[in-house]
């Protein structure tokens, strides 16, 4: 096959019909996608919610509502309610102080500020050492402990938290994010 | 040359990482794991595979002195789907993969392929081309993320097989550079005999 000769017209015309092409391709892959990709969201923050809040029988998504960190932002809070009578609160909160920046965490707490359960939703930290916030290792530290007595501070920081090795900075992050999720909640006064 | 010697040559002779050197960055990132190295190297297969095809097919099409903007669109359409597709079915590779996944754009191997054999040769030719090439790449991945995985944290495939952490450093970035280093010192030595 002779080769197109590499004039303007061809060039602009090839290079036009390959994006429309590429364009067209995407637009349906992304049709394809888009439902089940917010379906494995939804149902990623469905089990998340479920792990670190006592059994409950209504539908925390639909109840969500927001507070405001004082910070010039807010959360969302999904309570989880037994019967009508909360038996916590899930909380989606977040730290910037990852090795990698964004650092997304829903927490459980009890009424009374307690923390029940953390669940990691999204990071970006070191496969292999930063990544094992998720770990029961380092996270079960947290359960059952409230934040009004039990200071969220690694131990290099002079609290009580046992950092995952080589990866203080994660730990801390870690740390900073279940704190925000806790000052919120005190400052909406649902503890 | 053969139909079965252009796939195998993907392997040893020509292999992507160990022989040709080319793509060195998301290998040394993403074989921290023996998973996280063959989802990743999945993932560039079917681009590959995918982008020679195209590029194959076009390659009479495209004007020269725009070829490679041309394949770049291609190639970059290719890794949006693989990025769409795997968010909506392995989220959680997905998530662990991160950035490296868009960044298959920019991966050597890939438009390498491209301006190489795929522009130059049929598309028979160029899928199985990709197809071996991309199993060559998966292949050097999966061994080295199988073997940090198994010195760095004792486990392989997530089966923990010892109680505690390995030797850590291997799944930092020195550990990467050791086990690429060391596995094209023995494959330097293998093709010598």
């Amino acid at each position: 096959m002779a080769k197109t000769e590499s004039t303007f017209k061809n060039m602009v015309l090839s290079l036009t019909l390959i994006s429309l092409g590429a364009s067209a391709s995407l637009g349906f892959v992304y049709e394809l996608t888009k439902e089940p990709i917010a379906l494995s969201a939804l149902n990623k923050k469905l089990n998340a919610i479920r792990e670190v809040v006592p059994e409950f029988n209504n539908n925390p998504d639909e109840e969500m509502f927001r507070l405001a960190t004082g910070e010039g932002d807010s959360l969302d809070i999904f309570p989880a309610k037994k019967d009508g009578e909360i038996v916590g609160y899930a909380v989606n909160t977040y730290t910037n102080k990852g090795f990698s920046g964004y650092i997304n965490l829903i927490a459980g707490f009890k009424p009374d500020g307690t923390i029940i359960n953390i669940s990691v939703l999204q990071q970006k930290e070191t496969p292999g050492l930063g990544t094992k916030m998720a770990d029961p290792g380092f996270k079960d530290q947290f359960i059952d402990k409230n934040p009004s007595e039990f200071q969220l501070k690694v131990r290099k920081d002079g609290g009580p938290v046992d950092a995952i090795t080589a990866a203080t900075i994660s730990s801390r992050a870690f740390c900073d994010a279940v704190q925000r999720a806790y000052n919120t909640l005190e400052k909406g006064g649902l503890k | 040359m053969s139909q079965l010697q252009n796939f195998t040559k993907g392997f040893f002779k020509e292999n992507p990482i160990l022989v040709l050197v080319l793509g060195t960055c998301p290998t040394l990132a993403t074989t921290s794991s023996a998973l996280n190295g063959m989802g990743m190297g999945i993932a560039t297969t079917f681009v590959l595979i995918g982008s020679n095809v195209v590029i194959s097919l076009l390659s009479g099409v495209i004007p020269d002195k725009v070829r490679i903007p041309a394949f770049i669109v291609i190639i970059a359409s290719f890794v949006t789907i693989v990025d769409l597709v795997m968010q909506a079915y392995v989220p959680s590779l997905y998530e662990t993969l991160g950035i490296f996944i868009p960044l298959i754009v920019v991966n050597c191997i890939v438009l390498g392929r491209a301006e190489a054999f795929a522009s130059k040769n049929s598309v028979l030719s160029s899928f199985i081309d990709g197809l071996g090439m991309g199993l060559g790449f998966t292949m050097a991945l999966g061994i080295m993320g199988s073997f940090r995985e198994m010195v760095g944290s004792g486990s392989i495939f997530g089966y923990k097989f010892i109680s505690g952490d390995g030797i850590l450093v291997f799944i930092l970035a020195p550990g990467a550079f050791w086990v690429l280093g060391y596995l094209i010192a023995i494959i330097n030595r293998l093709k010598r005999t």
